[in-house]
């Protein structure tokens, strides 16, 4: 469970400092599908960032299965993220030149859980992923040789292969054309729906918006409005 | 950060990906590294050759060897050209050779000799006419191709002999016998007469070496030297020599033969405690530590030159992996956001310069040994390579490898993972 308390966070750019969240408390449970909507500037990108814990709050608490996020290290947000969340950005943020079975086989490459993971089984785990979102025969493939909707989806094969139990979705569907974007949301659903992963999804698109279970909207750094 | 060889092995593996993806880039950043490597190897190796074959050809002349000669040693050891000087009789020789005075030494050989032109027939060669006694021959082992060397009597008689080094009877004679024959020295001095003098002995063929060779000379009894073709005395009359050779009955014994011709000579030439000595005394010793002294800086100095091409080297590699870390920022925003560490990013570029400068280091090594080859192939130059010089540059391959590559690993390693992602 995601739980947000009173979270501010505040960047210092240059002599100006910026008020990116002011206070904001919400709560996403295990297996809520939610999508965070907002115009550019209400403070969406910077709360996936700390959900996601890429980054940490400036005040507030927030509490990852009960666990403060808050104080932890380096090290310790690393884990978790290598863990617990799986990322979909809008630019897919593949490796170059590195086919699409070394994308999904990266984050075990960083798993340390007491032992590394062997490397066959890395590989049988990847493959695994690339064929359940349907590009068993693209393994091989570099992303120069993928359409956007197949990149798309080795980042969502690479997100899940260490079975996390969110994935965060950064305008997941941004760069592609629309039945690219539709096959990206159904993989969405179906994860939410068979394999019970919480699914967070940032987007101003209100078509998306309203396949989510729930709709949160931001203004100014303050959850507005909250439609179930 | 490592903690077992599976984890290393992982290291160079993901080291060698991020290598691969460009290859091109790798293998030029590689070749500074290989050429530096490679320089280091080669040039030491000629260095250590040209110390190895100097050692060797002073140790062929036997280390039981010394040598007096007239004449104060000047500072470090090197000693004004020997025969210049006149204070070194033919009664010290005696001396030197009566056993009541140097009890230790076994062989005494005087000489007495100086370059001139050496006539037969209508051939002339310069060489050196070197007026020696019958031990001369023991002291230096050689060996008589035919006839006969200087005997005893030839210097008590004042005999009007002659003994050539096998060069110089090649240089007059060409193919045929010259024993028996007559050949003529130039006269020192400017009434410019000549001396006739009859072959009587050839040496076989010495071959090269650095210390000076008798294949050239003309050897004549010492006495004939001295009074008849040159003016062998000093201001006092007496007869002198440019060196006396002395051979000490073992190796062990050299240091103690050395002391007593010292004590000797310094009582005869009357010189008190705090007057620099008139002569000298050097033995194998002494030479070896010269010419290894001066091999020594030689190869120090090759060393550093090429020491500094590896230098330059690994500031390519620091100005490669710089580049890498900008180019390949949002790859490490991605690594980061799938869980990567600071310390596993900062493995992964250290490992990179590593490798790449470890791969060079290998590569130069074998360039380096080929080189080494072909110098001595050519017969210019001795090349000798050796373990130290090899593990010397793999160790310092992989020093500039972890030194050059820490900067810019931990430029890598302290990215921010949302920034490095927005990078463009």
């Amino acid at each position: 469970m995601i739980a947000i308390e009173n979270v501010t966070k505040v960047y210092q750019m240059g002599e100006v400092e910026v008020h990116a969240l002011r206070g904001m408390s919400l709560k996403i449970e295990q297996g809520e599908w939610v999508a965070i909507m907002g115009p550019s500037g209400s403070g969406k990108s910077t709360l996936m960032h700390i959900i996601g814990c890429l980054d940490i709050p400036t005040s507030g608490v927030y509490r990852l299965d009960g666990v403060e996020v808050g104080g932890m290290d380096e090290n310790q947000l690393a884990a978790i993220r290598n863990q617990q969340i799986g990322f979909v950005f809008q630019t897919f943020n593949l490796l170059a030149r590195t086919s699409a079975l070394k994308q999904v086989m990266l984050p075990m490459q960083y798993t340390r859980d007491g032992q590394r993971i062997p490397l066959a089984e890395r590989e049988r785990r990847a493959r695994e992923s690339l064929e359940m979102v349907g590009l068993g025969d693209r393994m091989d493939h570099h992303p120069t040789e993928l359409s956007g909707g197949q990149q798309q989806r080795v980042a969502i094969a690479r997100a899940l292969v260490n079975s996390p139990a969110i994935i965060m979705a950064d305008e997941p569907t941004g760069n592609l054309d629309s039945r690219s974007g539709a096959e990206i949301m159904e993989i969405l659903q179906r994860l939410h729906e068979e394999r019970g992963i919480t699914v967070v999804m940032v987007t101003h698109d209100e078509e998306l918006g309203v396949q989510a279970e729930r709709i949160v909207r931001l203004r100014d750094g303050l959850v507005v409005d909250e439609v179930r | 950060m490592i903690a077992t060889i599976a984890d290393l092995l992982e290291n160079v593996r993901v080291a060698l990906d991020g290598l691969l993806v460009n290859k091109m880039r790798s293998a030029l950043t590689m070749l500074g590294i290989i050429i530096g490597v490679a320089a280091v190897i080669a040039l030491l190796s000629v260095g250590e050759g040209a110390q190895a074959s100097i050692t060797d050809q002073i140790n062929s002349v036997g280390t039981n060897l010394l040598f007096v000669s007239p004449g104060a040693a000047s500072m470090g050891g090197v000693r004004g050209a020997s025969g210049s000087a006149t204070t070194l009789t033919y009664a010290d020789a005696e001396a030197i050779a009566d056993p009541r005075n140097v009890p230790d030494a076994s062989v005494v050989a005087p000489q007495y000799g100086q370059s001139t032109q050496v006539i037969f027939g209508d051939t002339n060669i310069n060489g050196s006419v070197t007026g020696v006694t019958a031990e001369y021959q023991e002291a230096f082992e050689l060996e008589v191709a035919s006839g006969s060397f200087i005997a005893e009597k030839d210097v008590d008689k004042r005999a009007n002999v002659a003994v050539l080094g096998y060069q110089a009877a090649q240089d007059l004679f060409g193919g045929f016998d010259p024993i028996g024959q007559k050949i003529k020295v130039a006269l020192s001095g400017e009434n410019g007469g000549r001396v006739p003098l009859t072959v009587i002995g050839v040496l076989e063929e010495e071959g090269d070496s650095m210390m000076s060779s008798t294949d050239d000379a003309v050897f004549v009894p010492i006495s004939t030297a001295q009074t008849k073709i040159f003016s062998g005395r000093n201001a006092q009359g007496e007869l002198v020599v440019s060196q006396v050779s002395v051979v000490a009955v073992s190796d062990d014994q050299t240091a103690a033969v050395e002391d007593q011709i010292n004590a000797l000579l310094w009582s005869r030439h009357d010189l008190n405690p705090d007057e620099e000595a008139d002569f000298s005394v050097m033995n194998q010793a002494d030479m070896l530590e010269m010419a290894s002294e001066i091999t020594g800086i030689m190869t120090v100095f090759l060393g550093a030159i090429a020491g500094i091409s590896l230098l330059v080297g690994g500031i390519g590699i620091m100005n490669i992996m710089l580049v890498s870390v900008t180019e390949r920022t949002r790859e490490i925003g991605i690594r980061k956001a799938v869980g990567a560490r600071k310390a596993d990013i900062l493995t992964q570029f250290l490992m990179e310069a590593v490798v790449l400068s470890l791969l060079g280091g290998l590569l130069g090594i074998l360039l380096g040994v080929g080189l080494a080859q072909l110098v001595s192939l050519t017969g210019l130059l001795e090349s000798l390579v050796t373990l130290d010089s090899v593990l010397l540059a793999v160790g310092f391959s992989f020093a500039i490898g972890l030194f050059f590559g820490i900067y810019p690993a931990n430029q890598a390693a302290g990215m921010n993972p949302i920034e490095a992602l927005r990078y463009e």
